[in-house]
């Protein structure tokens, strides 16, 4: 019998409750990330994550640190609060596009223009997902929803609102990123950017916001892998992939090096 | 003599038939079941774990972390 030594298992940040999502959604992957970044930054006693409206609105359940629920779109805004009342906790926001992108621009703006030293998981997968598929201010030109059976048209819905690249005109100090997570060199990308999101704000030194995007099978109408595809072949030509905020960079990127050196025996871990 | 360089073990509790695994496994190894579960899920399955690598991609790639990744432990392992 030979010995087995396991290399990749499910993060300790994570409960045992399975997730809710459908088949093939991108929102367990995501979970599963962020709780690999506490896990190897070894912060599970002092986070405290806010969950958003939408399909991850219970996500209290998955992780297993402290976790707040905010008012539809609120979430940066109790993540301000947070850290103002406790600056030693490590604050994360998880939120969906129709949260942040739609009712919540408000609170994110002026988050990110305060540089609240706060981290946004911001999952953007172009649909209402959690209300049937609606159109979201997100969604693609000319993608059917169940909204606009015919495809977004831009003279009455107007253009994607790409708010990575919008954000980071108005937070001089952040790390601001996208990522995707349609297969698996992007998803290890999606983890180091979650990661440095994490880092900027332990570090004090700005906003952390990662923007992944996301498949929503259900809603997209597509199998998984076909979401796959189509998030290389078609969100990406307009999201495109990248830091957006260069001015806190050099910092965060030094000591990502020297705490991946620490962790690399541990499960889960790249 | 098995000469499996690793094996996974996919929690059929969590597995929701997305199949992206096998789409993912470069080795294409893992299936899916044949008889659907009382949820109605084609759950997946790794049959031949002689091919198996221990990449990872499959963990990687699963939306519901349901595997884990085992690798046969190298001489390095021991000395350690």
């Amino acid at each position: 019998m030979q010995r087995m030594k396991r290399v990749y298992a499910k993060p300790k940040a994570m409960t045992e409750v399975p997730f809710p999502y459908c088949p093939g959604c991108s929102h367990g992957t995501i979970h599963r990330l962020v709780a690999e970044v506490i896990d190897e930054l070894e912060i599970a006693d002092r986070a405290i994550g806010i969950t958003s409206a939408g399909c991850s609105v219970r996500n209290w359940r998955q992780f297993d640190c402290d976790m707040v629920m905010a008012l539809h779109g609120r979430g940066p805004a109790v993540a301000t609060g947070l850290k103002r009342a406790q600056p030693d906790a490590v604050i994360f926001t998880y939120q969906g596009d129709g949260d942040m992108a739609a009712i919540g621009t408000a609170e994110i703006v002026h988050a990110a223009s305060r540089c609240e030293r706060i981290t946004v998981i911001y999952v953007n997968n172009g649909v209402f997902g959690a209300t049937g598929g609606q159109q979201a201010p997100t969604t693609l030109i000319g993608q059917p929803t169940t909204s606009y059976p015919a495809g977004r048209d831009p003279r009455t819905s107007g253009y994607p609102l790409k708010m990575a690249e919008m954000l980071s005109t108005v937070s001089p100090e952040s790390y601001i990123a996208r990522a995707s997570v349609h297969n698996v060199k992007n998803i290890i990308k999606a983890k180091k950017a979650i990661r440095k999101a994490f880092l900027v704000q332990i570090k004090d030194s700005g906003f952390g916001l990662a923007e992944i995007l996301a498949a929503c099978p259900t809603n997209w109408r597509m199998d998984p892998v076909g979401c796959m595809d189509k998030i290389k072949s078609d969100v990406i030509a307009y999201y495109p992939l990248g830091e957006f905020s260069s001015q806190m960079k050099l910092n965060p990127e030094e000591s990502l090096e020297q705490s991946e050196g620490e962790n690399r025996d541990r499960p889960g871990t790249l | 003599m098995n000469k499996a360089k690793g094996k996974i073990e996919i929690d059929p509790a969590r597995c929701k038939g997305c199949r992206l695994c096998i789409w993912a496994c470069p080795q294409q190894i893992i299936k899916t079941v044949d008889e659907a579960d009382r949820r109605g899920i084609q759950i997946a399955y790794c049959p031949e774990d002689a091919l198996c690598t221990a990449c990872g991609f499959c963990y990687m790639i699963c939306p519901d972390a349901a595997i884990a990744v085992y690798k046969k432990e190298t001489a390095k392992d021991f000395s350690e």
